[in-house]
């Protein structure tokens, strides 16, 4: 049989014409035709960590569930627990986990209100994870809706929140600069919300496709500049967050991935999905932790690349170089035993083992670095 | 567009090739390969003095997607390495044939004459991806 000829070309978000016009260079990021840069991705970075940027992440699914017993069917189906949401429009990120606690993706999920939850995934797995919910939703009672005629863009850096505000009414703009951290609300057709992906301060906006690009280049016309997946990749590395798909997938669980505090084990009886198995687990010890890692030398660690450690080897889920820092920086996955800041490695980067030395991360946050560059492990947590 | 001069030869894997007046030729890579790669982070040259074969690796372009070998499009002997690109690897990036030359050799014996491409031969091949 043959495939469908829109399954050979790249997926589009609506704002791929004003790429092109931009100048972006496009890549394939799961099946999407995305800008990786618009020039420099360094410049890009920097400018996050700076001022402010804007990228497009429509690829992203938005999945809106409903149902009267929707908050109950999320207790079930995610790792973390909805049950602290309280406030409407707060937000929780989460695993979704196999009942091996494989994990599945992980997500954001928003409390709209006690029928309503809506949740952002991650664009490979927006197929994978509607089939999972669909196939355990419907015991609730809860219906599942792809938001697809939604764009999404994150406003990002320490000047974002200022910049988007300054696009909106004054009744709009105070209601968005007076959202807390993790809050989103609905502002007209724009749900906006006071998250992101690269250690800054920002919202991310998701609204009608048809506003995306307008809203763009108001942003680009106040300072705003484009920002493409590379600096994305750098920023969110720096901020010590994971990426689905590198640092995490199926066969990972979330204790090994860093992610243990993502995982609401109380109430002892909520029995979410992956619980027995992250329970056996935990109990067995040992196994693997995620780490951070800071090279020395000039050179850049990858993702697969060999890490030895006195207990063994561990590996490089994902590597770059920092703009921040101006160094290599990584996420990686060791033998517990061995997981210990401060403590010195060597990264197996091509053919040659370098010395790396292990540190817990975030490396940048807020603009701020947060390792200790001249070795020596961060003094608090 | 990319832009590929005309005085320059180039090898098919990316380097350009610059004969200069007193016998000598300066290698780097082309402004096709800088924008595969992206930004550049780290460049390691070879040493003063070094002979290489032609098609010999001889130093590496690090950019924030990939480590790169570059390969010398010219058998010769290494007289001098640009130096600015330990600290300022993005010449590389903002004047591939001219602040971001990598190296400058002493030619040995003659390249192979289908070795090196013309600058239409080779913009043809860039242009195939």
């Amino acid at each position: 049989m043959a495939g469908r000829l829109e399954d050979s070309l790249g997926l589009r978000t609506p704002l791929y014409d004003l790429h092109a016009a931009l100048g972006a260079r496009m890549v394939d990021f799961g099946g999407w035709d995305m800008p990786v840069n618009y020039g420099s991705q360094i410049e890009e970075h920097h400018a996050v960590r700076r001022a402010a940027g804007v990228f497009d992440v429509s690829h992203m699914g938005v999945l809106d569930l409903r149902g009267a017993r929707t908050r109950e069917f999320l207790r079930q189906l995610l790792a973390n627990d909805v049950a602290r949401l309280t406030q409407p429009g707060k937000a929780l990120y989460s695993c979704m986990l196999r009942e091996d606690a494989g994990i599945i993706d992980d997500l954001i999920v928003y409390f709209l209100d006690d029928a309503w939850f809506r949740m952002v995934v991650n664009a490979g797995r927006r197929a994978r994870d509607q089939a999972w919910i669909r196939e355990h939703a419907g015991a609730f009672g809860v219906a599942v809706e792809e938001r697809r005629e939604l764009a999404m863009l994150a406003v990002q850096g320490p000047q974002a929140r200022a910049s988007l505000a300054s696009l909106l009414s004054p009744a709009a703009a105070a209601a968005a600069l007076g959202l807390g951290a993790f809050v989103g609300a609905q502002l007209g057709t724009w749900f906006v919300a006071r998250t992101g992906y690269t250690g800054e301060d920002g919202f991310e906006v998701m609204l009608p496709a048809a506003e995306a690009g307008a809203l763009w280049q108001r942003l680009n016309a106040c300072g705003v500049r484009s920002c493409g997946l590379g600096a994305r990749d750098t920023l969110r590395l720096e901020a010590g967050m994971n990426l689905y798909g590198s640092d995490m997938d199926e066969r990972t669980h979330p204790l090994e991935s860093g992610l243990a505090w993502t995982v609401a084990f109380e109430p002892a009886d909520r029995r979410f999905i992956g619980r027995k198995a992250l329970e056996a687990t935990r109990s067995a010890g040992g196994g693997n932790n995620a780490v951070g890692l800071l090279l020395a030398d000039r050179a850049v660690m990858r993702s697969h690349m060999r890490v030895a450690t006195a207990a063994g080897d561990g590996m490089v889920t994902s590597g770059t170089f920092s703009p921040t820092l101006a160094r290599s920086i990584a996420l990686a996955r060791v033998p517990a035993a061995a997981a210990v800041a401060g403590a010195r490695v060597q990264v197996e980067v091509r053919g040659r083992l370098l010395d790396a030395q292990l540190v817990r991360p975030p490396f940048v946050r807020s603009g701020r670095v947060l390792v200790d560059l001249d070795g020596g492990a961060r003094a608090a947590p | 567009m990319e832009n590929v001069p005309a005085d320059l030869k180039y090898a098919r894997s990316h380097e350009w090739v610059r004969e200069r007046a007193d016998g000598t030729v300066e290698v780097g890579i082309s402004d096709h390969a800088q924008h595969a790669l992206g930004d550049l982070v780290f460049v390691e040259v070879p040493s003063v003095g070094r002979g290489l074969q032609q098609g010999e690796a001889f130093a590496v372009v690090e950019s924030v997607k990939a480590a790169s070998d570059v390969y010398a499009p010219v058998a010769g002997t290494v007289l001098e390495v640009n130096e600015a690109l330990a600290r300022t690897p993005e010449l590389i990036n903002q004047d591939p044939y001219g602040a971001g030359w990598i190296v400058r050799l002493k030619p040995g014996a003659p390249p192979a004459a289908a070795e090196l491409l013309d600058a239409a031969a080779y913009a043809a091949l860039a242009e195939a991806g």
